[in-house]
């Protein structure tokens, strides 16, 4: 199989509708979308547009009503919920906004969390922990709680903690949304390497200057796609 | 991880441990306590003598009306003699017949009773001989003059002096004091045991009470088994002898301690139960603040389940971890409620004066019920923080 063209997330017909006081109320109204392995890809959109429902989606939180997900050749559009907590431990890397670790435990611990659910045993997990963390230049703070560690410390944890089960993909949800420019250009070079080594990557941001990182721009708007440039352009997976 | 948490919330957690803890210590305080007044009870009622059978006449007439039980006289040293011949399975006879008479000492006088007895009374009263010898078979034979006095009886009569040798008069008749009795104390029924002067059966009846009967026979019997066995054998035994034949009424009757220690060991453990199942109220009670602190909790690390959520925790992981935290409460609580409980009963028994008896039963029992108490009362916390939308929670602030 050419691993290259190899689809990572296949959306077809994605549509999510509330109901609120007998209201029906589409956030996502159709939404078609392909993206291979290794892409990079930034989505955009006002607030309101459906964005982080789709977001939700894509990061096996949340069901659609209708339509059909497939992540890496699985249709997962209706598992159950623990079944979808086992596609996201494997499959799924998060970043988020802001952050989101567990401020009692340690940055190792914290790293360490993904392999607790995946069934890793105890010396092992501190072992990969120690790895990931060193890979993002925190091996000497690896003991430290996250309120000890600086807004772009906290988030290169957050990212350790992402690739520590060694996920295909990494959703990040405005990950540089509460950083200076400084940790939001080594947060940025972070992705940039990931996507080096062969991640493919959904960065959620309202940042132009971000999202121009990316190879791909999603501009969403009232529950549909109505943008999409720069497809195509991926590196080559190892 | 179920430390880590806890431990974050130390004062909290202790807190809610609290409510084990004083529960558990309760619930052991309180057994210990009703099985040490059972303990003292059948103590007690085992000193009256154990195993025991008592035989006592019954009352004189049978038409018109009728004389105290025990008023009747057809109960002879005989009847104990052909007991103790041909019922098996008995240790020891001792007939006894008994009256009030002055005792004098000297200017000293003391109204008490005095007991005719055979030398087997000793063993079935549990009795023993501080100073001098008991009454023996050859002054039964000899219907001696000997007397056996109480510490009470001494104390009135001689003071502190050793009254083994002396002389005393009983009814005006001199008889000297072969023997000091050990003091028993107070019976049960708060007669005083050593307010007794004892004498050889056969004295009593023919130089003192003038009398050709018996007051009473007490059988003690080898074991408890055989205690209805016995009692049967003796009533056939003594209705044979007395010619009582078919309906008649039988002219004596047969009483047996067995059923008042049966009785005294029910309402004593009535009362264990009583305050066991007041003491376990508190328990519950205990449980349903782990609840409380529980949710509490849950609402609180709404964020961290979330979080736990997106990385792949199932609903069972969370379940588990909530789970385990409320047990390690009930566990820990518990443990240190077993130590509070034995404490607080062996300060009841100093400073209360009495035994208390801790036994392994309410430590097993409240323990197991403590840790299954963390875990009932841990179910809906559990199910609550398992059920959380990982979107809802990941949004709570």
């Amino acid at each position: 199989m050419d691993k290259k063209d190899a689809i990572a997330i296949r959306l077809r017909d994605i549509k999510k509708i509330y109901k609120m006081g007998g209201q029906e109320l589409a956030a996502l109204n159709g939404i078609n979308l392909d993206i291979k392995r290794g892409e990079f890809a930034a989505l955009m959109g006002p607030s309101g547009s459906g964005k982080s429902t789709l977001m939700n989606i894509l990061g096996c939180l949340d069901r659609p009503t209708v339509g059909s997900y497939e992540l890496e050749g699985k249709e997962v559009a209706h598992l159950s919920d623990d079944e979808l907590a086992v596609m996201r431990n494997k499959h799924i890397g998060f970043v988020f906004q802001n952050f989101n670790l567990l401020s009692r435990i340690s940055s190792l611990e914290n790293v360490a969390l993904p392999l607790v659910y995946a069934g890793v045993g105890a010396s092992e997990r501190r072992k990969r922990a120690q790895e990931v963390l060193e890979a993002v230049g925190l091996g000497d703070r690896a003991e430290h709680l996250p309120n000890e560690l600086s807004g772009g410390q906290r988030q290169r944890v957050a990212i350790a903690r992402a690739l520590v089960n060694n996920p295909e993909i990494i959703m990040a949800d405005e990950p540089t949304g509460n950083l200076d420019t400084k940790s939001t250009k080594e947060i940025m070079e972070i992705f940039q390497e990931m996507h080096g080594r062969g991640k493919t990557i959904i960065l959620v941001t309202h940042e132009p200057e971000i999202a121009v990182c990316a190879n791909r721009q999603l501009l969403v708007r009232d529950g549909v796609i109505t943008r999409d440039e720069g497809k195509g352009v991926v590196l080559d997976v190892v | 991880m179920a430390f880590t948490a806890l431990y974050a919330n130390k004062l909290r957690s202790l807190l809610t441990m609290l409510g084990i803890i004083i529960g558990v210590g309760a619930v052991i305080a309180m057994v210990s306590v009703g099985m040490g007044v059972r303990s003292n009870v059948q103590e007690s009622i085992a000193s009256l003598g154990s195993n025991m059978l008592i035989v006592s006449p019954g009352s004189s007439n049978r038409s018109g009306p009728r004389g105290a039980a025990g008023s009747k006289t057809t109960l002879k040293y005989e009847d104990a003699q052909a007991i103790e011949s041909k019922v098996r399975n008995i240790d020891y006879v001792s007939p006894n017949a008994s009256g009030n008479y002055q005792i004098v000492n000297g200017n000293q006088n003391w109204n008490t009773s005095v007991q005719g007895v055979t030398p087997g009374y000793m063993d079935i009263k549990s009795l023993s001989v501080q100073s001098g010898s008991f009454i023996t078979q050859e002054q039964m034979n000899k219907r001696e003059r000997v007397a056996v006095i109480g510490t009470t009886v001494a104390e009135n009569l001689f003071g502190s002096e050793n009254p083994v040798g002396k002389k005393i008069r009983v009814n005006n008749q001199p008889f000297r004091v072969i023997g000091l009795l050990e003091s028993k104390g107070q019976s049960s029924m708060g007669q005083d045991q050593d307010d007794v002067v004892i004498i050889p059966l056969t004295t009593a009846q023919e130089r003192v009470l003038g009398i050709t009967y018996v007051n009473s026979i007490s059988i003690q019997v080898s074991n408890a088994k055989y205690m209805d066995q016995v009692q049967e054998d003796v009533e056939i035994l003594l209705r044979q002898r007395h010619k009582i034949v078919g309906g008649k009424e039988d002219d004596f009757h047969v009483r047996n301690l067995t059923s008042l220690m049966e009785t005294m060991t029910q309402t004593t453990t009535m009362i264990t139960l009583l305050l066991g199942s007041v003491a376990g109220i508190s328990l519950v009670v205990g449980g349903i603040g782990i609840m409380n602190i529980m949710m509490v909790s849950v609402t609180e690390r709404t964020r961290e389940i979330g979080i736990r959520k997106a990385l792949g925790a199932t609903f069972n992981n969370i379940m588990m971890q909530f789970l385990i935290e409320s047990v390690v409460i009930g566990v820990i609580g518990g443990i240190i409620g077993i130590f509070l409980g034995c404490g607080i009963s062996s300060i009841i028994a100093k400073v209360g004066g009495f035994n208390t008896v801790i036994t392994w039963a309410p430590i097993a029992v409240s323990f197991s019920f403590s840790v299954g108490i963390g875990l009932l009362f841990g179910i809906l916390p559990a199910r609550k923080a398992a059920r959380l939308d990982p979107i809802e929670a990941l949004r709570y602030e």
